[in-house]
């Protein structure tokens, strides 16, 4: 049982990587790794929203018939991600000056209700929490460490700090296209690694 | 418990009993966070209100908010003298601006109309792009894009690309134009104002000829 809960988690994280192997969510993941801060961020905050998703959908997947099930879920979803949106507006306002405009965006993020459908609709409620903090915490690593690579190499900072002149930043990289290249590189780094 | 079946009866107590519920928990959540929220708002107009203005000596009073040109005014004294006005300005309302989005700025003036600081109170813009003006127009190693010192009688408040005397951020030239008319709709508001019209034609004319000599 404690393996199964392990392998749940480390699921999410490594082999079943929301980002460098199931390839979801690539909207808030292009959109909002423009820093490192930002990245993990929006993590955090899906995070948050697919534990609380995956155990209320596991609670009650016999109480929802199959035809009704996916505007149950995204109704679910939807009241988890309006409630994040309006705690981080009144106790972290700093921070949802900056996200403020992706936070509505989780509700269709793909990972979430994927996981939901996929996983809590068929498992306990235990294993659906750890689920969906296996798979927030695989998200916001990739989000983190994409957030990372570009604010480095596009600014000269890293969360924030300054580590070389601001004026040998190469900009592509905070915008659109850095964001893809980014992804792509770091895509084949973490499937050559865990192919070893 | 068995699985409910997908009768017409089942989804529609299912579907009604989730939005409930759903409905409740929100309700809790904006009672919880509704007073938050809006201490936050104030604090923060607040405390941009004393980061805009004139640093000087002795205590600062701010007279009632005043309305003027859609802007609103909170001026500035010490004793009685007239040391400066914190303006809030706005895109709503301007309908020529193609910039689609909404942002709300506290722009601090001193008395003779010079750009002082300017405090960005909310903005939706994209994390990286249009959301760098927070910072763009007050770095001090980029005199080009800095506001700050400038007064929008004498310097021309548009980005290069329009022939002004502003750079624009990188990537956001349309945001960029939007904050610059926010700053001058802001001081249109105090050149509005009858005290303010006096001592800004004056100091400006002064502003001027002091730049004509350096």
């Amino acid at each position: 049982m404690k393996n199964k809960a392990l392998n749940t988690v480390l699921n999410g994280i490594l082999r079943e990587n929301p980002v460098f192997a199931l390839v979801l969510g690539m909207c808030p993941t292009l959109a909002t790794t423009t820093s490192a801060i930002n990245g993990m961020s929006m993590g955090l905050a899906t995070t948050f929203v697919l534990i609380c998703s995956n155990v209320v959908i596991s609670l009650l997947k016999n109480l929802i018939p199959d035809k009704v099930r996916i505007p149950a879920f995204i109704v679910v979803i939807a009241t988890f991600v309006t409630m994040v949106q309006l705690l981080m507006q009144a106790f972290l306002p700093a921070i949802y000056e900056v996200l403020g405009l992706f936070i509505p965006l989780i509700v269709v993020n793909c990972i979430v209700l994927g996981r939901a459908e996929a996983f809590a609709a068929k498992n306990t409620v235990g294993l659906s929490a750890l689920d969906g903090l296996g798979m927030g915490l695989g998200f916001t690593l990739a989000l983190t460490l994409i957030g990372a690579v570009r604010e480095l190499l596009g600014t000269g900072s890293l969360f924030g700090m300054n580590l070389y002149s601001e004026t040998y930043g190469m900009l592509i990289f905070v915008l659109a296209p850095g964001a893809f290249i980014v992804l792509g590189y770091l895509m084949a780094l973490v499937q050559k690694l865990l192919k070893k | 418990m068995a699985k409910l079946q997908s009768s017409f009866k089942n989804m529609l107590l299912s579907l009604t009993l989730i939005a409930l519920v759903a409905a409740a928990a929100l309700a809790g959540v904006y009672m919880l966070t509704k007073d938050p929220i809006a201490a936050a708002m104030t604090e923060k107009q607040q405390s941009a209100i004393m980061q805009v203005l004139p640093e000087v000596e002795g205590d600062i009073r701010i007279a009632e908010a005043e309305e003027s040109n859609g802007v609103t005014l909170y001026k500035a004294y010490v004793g009685e003298e007239w040391i400066g006005t914190a303006v809030e300005a706005s895109t709503e309302g301007n309908q020529n601006m193609p910039f689609g989005g909404t942002f709300r700025l506290m722009v601090g003036f001193n008395n003779v109309g010079d750009v002082v600081r300017y405090v960005v109170l909310e903005q939706a813009e994209t994390p990286g792009l249009g959301a760098l003006m927070s910072t763009w127009f007050c770095n001090p190693d980029k005199p080009k894009s800095n506001i700050l010192g400038k007064n929008p009688a004498t310097t021309n408040f548009s980005v290069s690309k329009d022939g002004g005397d502003v750079d624009a951020i990188t990537a956001s030239t349309i945001t960029s134009r939007a904050f610059l008319e926010v700053v001058v709709k802001a001081y249109n508001g105090i050149a509005q104002q009858p005290m303010p019209i006096e001592a800004t034609s004056g100091a400006t004319q002064l502003t001027t000829e002091e730049g004509g000599q350096q």
